[in-house]
């Protein structure tokens, strides 16, 4: 297949500058796609317009300039073919748990029986490990953790083609990260979606996902780089460290965010053609990881 | 001292309150009983001028329970244009306060939904809303009077124009007051306008709705009163001006009662349905 699942050509956002002629343009020349059943994450500074690109694909904001094609078809307005799991959870806090699954998979299935309705939601919430009771409760009754994977469910439950998740992990502690970064992993591999995710964390980026683009900061931010991550699945937590090519992956994603972030922003900077440079560790050319050296200081 | 303080607050509150109303009606009881004794022997000068006549005044507690009473044992009696019992002038007042609060709130609410959604309609009516907001009630009534031709009909459109500010200005505001989150939500489902309306907005915007209707009934049952004693016929405010000129001051202060008991259930009610649909986020 020549033209991937989906495909973002051109893509800017430009706002009107209240000092001036010239638009403040926050990322323009946005160029990248994404295969069917891929996982990718994006990463970049705040500023750079990372949730904007997201707001995009989901149909929520329009861009200035460029087009979103899925499916060989135009994104235009929002779609219950993307599924959007929002940083702040978004669940409907006078709804309980299971109803705010239902009134997503409600809106998606309208020929379903109530029955139907209800059997289907609580497969999902059962799949997040919600379906124990918890399901009843309001979502301001339930922990940060719970409420994601409410969200998650809902979002998985109308079976986009398309999952959006903007920093879905970013308000949750670390050990209840760990378990719902399981669980979504599990529910992908399960139904083979396709999942476009905006994240800040560069171990979580790589425990996640197939491929990891890295924006420059804005203005003029653009999609620099697409770092394959290359390690092969299932991945265990403790074991991909293990990998020889996660500490290269990982030096690359710190060194690109601490400096060449900055190095590379602004227009001039851009290639001719627009696409990300591709990023491919190749086989390890030694058995381990480069371990970072100590040195002992002596006075 | 340990037998008080062992109690909930709320029986400590509950025993607090029946010591002011007793001391309370203790006081009104002694002070009229003490005022009403005169020394019997009246002057010339007083005998001339009636002073001999009774005195209307301020009757005891223990004649206004007496006819509390007499009132509420037999509530619905109508006896002709000017002798109903207490519940059917109660009823006459309710029902005007009710026709006219649920016309308000009718246009109130799909108005406030309208103004609450489009900025553009927000800046187009504020003006007339803050104009029209300040405005009393009674000032409508000789226009009332003149255009509908209609007392009955005057007092219900009095009733409208007062309690629909509240529920038109909470409705706007609870309205444009949604999360963008939540609408995104419906946008993302593909929820049409209606959909969004009543399974998002609405349910969003129910609690700041239903303080305004709170206010607003509030307010009816403030200006019934007042437009009763203006349109005349029945109803409440009617009987409380008729008791005046008849001098029973008596069952004036049993009416101001019944006022406020009727007032606090309404309000009850509301609070009740307000707790319905609160949320937490």
């Amino acid at each position: 297949m020549n033209t991937p699942f989906l495909s973002i050509e051109g893509l800017a956002k430009r706002f009107p500058s209240p000092d001036g002629p010239e638009p403040l343009t926050v990322f323009e020349n946005v160029n990248f796609g994404i295969e069917r059943g891929e996982f990718v994450c994006i990463i970049g500074h705040s500023g750079c317009g990372k949730s904007t690109i997201m707001n995009v694909l989901a149909g929520l904001d329009e861009a200035t300039d460029g087009v979103v094609i899925m499916n060989q078809r135009e994104v235009k307005g929002p779609s219950l073919d993307r599924g959007v799991v929002f940083q702040n959870y978004s669940l409907l806090p006078w709804l309980s748990a299971l109803k705010n699954v239902t009134f997503a998979v409600a809106a998606r299935h309208k020929d379903w029986s109530k029955e139907q309705v209800r059997a289907h939601s609580y497969k999902y919430l059962e799949m997040v490990g919600l379906a124990d009771g918890a399901e009843h409760r309001k979502p301001s009754q339930l922990s940060g953790g719970m409420r994601q994977r409410v969200s998650i469910a809902r979002a998985f439950a109308i079976q986009p083609e398309l999952l959006l998740l903007d920093e879905p992990f970013g308000a949750l502690d670390a050990l209840t990260r760990g378990t719902i970064q399981d669980e979504l992993l599990k529910i992908w591999r399960g139904t083979e979606q396709t999942v476009f995710m905006i994240t800040h964390d560069v171990d979580e980026a790589i425990y996640l996902a197939d491929r990891i683009l890295l924006m420059t900061n804005g203005p003029y931010a653009r999609v620099a780089e697409s770092v394959e991550v290359g390690i092969p699945r299932p991945r265990a937590r403790d074991e991909i460290v293990e990998h020889p090519h996660y500490y290269k992956v990982r030096n690359h994603l710190v060194h690109f965010l601490a400096r060449r972030s900055k190095e590379m922003a602004g227009r001039e900077h851009a290639t001719a053609s627009g696409r990300p440079e591709t990023v491919r560790f190749d086989e390890p050319d030694d058995e381990r990881p480069a371990a970072p050296t100590l040195y002992a200081v002596n006075e | 001292m340990t037998a008080v303080s062992g109690l909930s607050l709320r029986a400590r509150a509950f025993i607090l309150s029946v010591l002011i109303l007793a001391v309370a009606l203790g006081i009104w009881e002694l002070s009229i009983a003490s005022s009403a004794g005169g020394d019997g022997k009246l002057t010339e000068y007083e005998l001339l001028t009636g002073g001999g006549a009774p005195k209307a005044g301020v009757p005891p507690p223990s004649e206004v329970l007496v006819k509390a009473w007499e009132q509420l044992s037999d509530p619905f009696y109508d006896a002709g244009p000017n002798d109903k019992g207490i519940g059917v002038q109660l009823g006459y007042s309710l029902y005007r306060v009710l026709s006219g609060y649920l016309l308000a709130a009718a246009i109130a609410i799909p108005l406030g939904f309208l103004i609450g959604m489009s900025p553009l309609m927000y800046r187009a009516l504020d003006p007339f809303i803050q104009i029209l907001k300040p405005i009393s009630p009674l000032a409508w009534m000789p226009l009332a009077l003149f255009v509908i031709q209609d007392s009955e009909a005057s007092a219900i459109f009095v009733i409208f124009i007062c309690s629909i500010w509240p529920m038109l200005i909470n409705t706007a505001f609870g309205v444009a007051g949604v999360r963008k989150d939540w609408v995104n939500v419906a946008r993302t489902h593909e929820l049409g306008p209606f959909k969004t309306a009543f399974l998002v907005i609405l349910p969003a915007a129910a609690p700041t709705i239903l303080t305004g209707m709170r206010i607003s009934i509030g307010i009816a049952w403030l200006v019934i009163v007042a437009a009763e004693m203006l349109v005349g016929g029945t109803g409440i405010g009617y009987f409380v001006w008729n008791e005046w000129n008849n001098l029973d001051l008596t069952s004036v202060i049993f009416s101001i009662l019944m006022i406020g008991l009727v007032g606090m259930a309404l309000d009850a009610a509301f609070a009740h349905a307000q707790k319905a649909v609160a949320f937490n986020e």
